[in-house]
């Protein structure tokens, strides 16, 4: 069937697999003995295999960063509108890859995999991962794919921590380093949002210890209520005003004591949920939320943050977003600021948007100008002898 | 502003970490780096300029001189630098000291309230003076602090801060005989080198 893409799209794109039959130490003291990791490419490699840029997907992203699937043409990656030729993320210039990390649950090796063992799926029983962990695997998969060094890693929110991973753990594989929307560790804030979600689906009667899939049941409620709470810290107050107001989907309060959505924002943030029920797993969602928390690469260095940084050799850009409260500007600034401390080379910018922690998934033309900026920058570095 | 870089760079030891405040476009850092090898960042609030510095390859980061530069130690810098900005932010004297906390020296300049052509339009015109270096109307412009050499160098006197270096610009923005000898009369643009006593 033919397709009617944008000329800056990279049009219908085929996610590929990779098995790894050598174990992978884990932070947790635990091993995996084999894992398999799915992920796409875009792009071109050149010559000398300089001009590889690794983006890293948030909490509920995956490997479907950009283009179109053959059987879905009309739902775009999650990134698309950052990724493609003459996009800021130029694949004419730059070879693309984005996988599924470890514990994932879009076809990278995670609870609902068929453990090995005992034939049946890991479900609660999969090794907690951490970022370290991602870092390693991705590594891994960076030595397959005959990649040395990354001339970019980027990534938002969860994904702008392995950014900053990345170039703390292997210094020399890693030119630049973009962190976008992130934090150098959770706060208790945050922590606490998680811990909600995690109970949310603890407790649905439908979780039974995480071995739901025996039973043939998931933990939809659980798991939608924790999607909406999520939501909720992904947006802005002057977002959610704009967007929904307190509009009334039948125009009248009913005062009825059924609790019908009765508000716009009620509406969006059941759809929200009922939609991510479908497409994603709960005990990724507790793994990933988990990881999320115990990110803190300072940690290794004495709580010293610019001691971290003080190893890296990568150049970094930092971004962030006004009306993002999850990982706010200050959280940026904590990371710049590090960085700084410890002599790297680094560009801040603070992008005026109303989107909250959305933000760094929304084409905001000086987002956008900041990104092309930088990238066009790295591309003339990594393709001026492979030209 | 060619000559004005040019003279910077003659004061600034090769290798030096540089803090720009207020740093544009990034011309300044980037001939720095060329001529000087230095490395740091530009501090700069404007989204656009803050493109171009990413665009040019210098570190910029964004950020408000007016909230103080919290963000950085003590003596972090060999020089921090402020050209043409003095006059337009609002905490002057605060942004002043802050410059001396965080850099070992700091440059400044900025365009000379004293020039013989400010003087003559308020005293023969009675205007508020438009010249090439305050190029502005009163009601528009972004320079909220306007001062001569001499207010500066009071300030200087008062705060014990040394004066380590000056150099005065003709309206050519050459350093010429002219203002060597009448700097607050002849001078359209100051530089200063600064130094904790």
């Amino acid at each position: 069937m033919p397709h009617n893409f944008p000329p800056d799209s990279i049009g219908l794109v085929t996610p590929q697999t990779l098995r790894f039959e050598q174990p992978l130490a884990l932070d947790c003291g635990r091993s995996l003995a084999q894992y398999e990791i799915v992920f796409e490419t875009y792009g071109t490699l050149n010559a000398d295999h300089s001009n590889a840029v690794l983006v890293c997907h948030a909490l509920s992203g995956d490997h479907h960063v950009a283009g179109h699937y053959e059987e879905d043409p009309g739902k775009p990656g999650w990134w698309d509108n950052c990724i493609g030729p003459g996009k800021p993320l130029d694949t004419r210039e730059f070879f693309v890859v984005c996988c599924n990390n470890l514990g994932g649950c879009r076809g990278s090796t995670g609870p609902t995999a068929i453990n090995p063992d005992n034939r049946k799926p890991y479900g609660p029983d999969f090794p907690i991962v951490t970022v370290k962990d991602w870092v390693r695997s991705q590594a891994r998969l960076a030595d397959r794919l005959g990649i040395q060094q990354w001339a970019a890693v980027i990534g938002g929110s969860l994904g702008g921590m392995q950014a900053m991973q990345w170039a703390i753990t292997f210094p020399e594989r890693v030119r630049h380093a973009l962190v976008i929307a992130a934090a150098p560790r959770l706060s208790a804030q945050n922590i606490a949002f998680n811990e909600v979600a995690r109970q949310a689906i603890l407790s649905d009667p439908d979780f039974h210890h995480g071995h739901y899939y025996e039973f043939g049941v998931v933990p939809r409620r659980g798991l939608m209520l924790a999607r909406m709470l999520g939501h909720i810290t992904y947006l802005s107050e002057e977002g959610m005003r704009a967007k929904f107001g307190r509009e009334l989907r039948e125009g009248r309060m009913n005062f009825n004591f059924n609790f019908e959505t009765e508000f716009q924002v009620e509406s969006y943030l059941r759809h929200q949920g009922h939609a991510f029920v479908d497409r994603f797993d709960a005990n990724t969602y507790l793994l990933m939320t988990k990881t999320l928390d115990y990110f803190d690469p300072a940690a290794d260095f004495d709580h010293d943050l610019a001691a971290a940084f003080h190893r890296a050799q990568a150049r970094f850009l930092v971004v962030s977003f006004t009306s993002d409260w999850r990982f706010s500007p200050a959280r940026s600034r904590e990371i710049t600021r590090a960085l700084v401390q410890a002599g790297r080379e680094v560009s801040y910018a603070e992008i005026p948007s109303a989107f909250g922690h959305d933000a760094f998934l929304m084409p905001i033309p000086l987002y956008h100008d900041v990104l092309r900026g930088y990238l066009t920058r790295v591309a003339q570095e990594v393709n001026v002898h492979a030209a | 502003m060619r000559p004005e870089l040019e003279l910077i760079s003659e004061w600034i030891r090769p290798g030096a970490r540089v803090l720009d405040l207020g740093c544009g476009d990034g011309a300044l850092l980037a001939y720095l780096r060329a001529q000087r090898q230095v490395t740091g960042y530009g501090l700069e609030i404007d989204p656009a300029n803050l493109v171009q510095c990413i665009q040019t390859g210098v570190n910029v980061i964004h950020a408000d001189l007016e909230a103080g530069l919290a963000d950085f130690g003590d003596s972090s810098f060999d020089y921090v630098i402020m050209t043409q900005t003095l006059q337009a932010v609002r905490r002057t004297e605060a942004l002043l000291d802050e410059m001396l906390r965080v850099g070992r020296q700091g440059i400044v300049t900025f365009p000379n309230f004293g020039f013989w052509r400010c003087r003559a339009q308020i005293a023969l015109r009675g205007l508020m003076p438009v010249v090439k270096t305050l190029p502005y109307q009163w009601y528009d412009t972004p320079n909220i602090h306007l001062f001569t050499l001499h207010d500066f160098e009071q300030l200087c006197r008062r705060k014990r801060v040394d004066i380590l270096q000056r150099t005065v610009l003709d309206h050519a923005h050459r350093p010429r005989l002219g203002p060597k000898l009448w700097p607050n009369l002849l001078g359209e643009i100051a530089l200063y080198r600064l130094g904790r006593a």
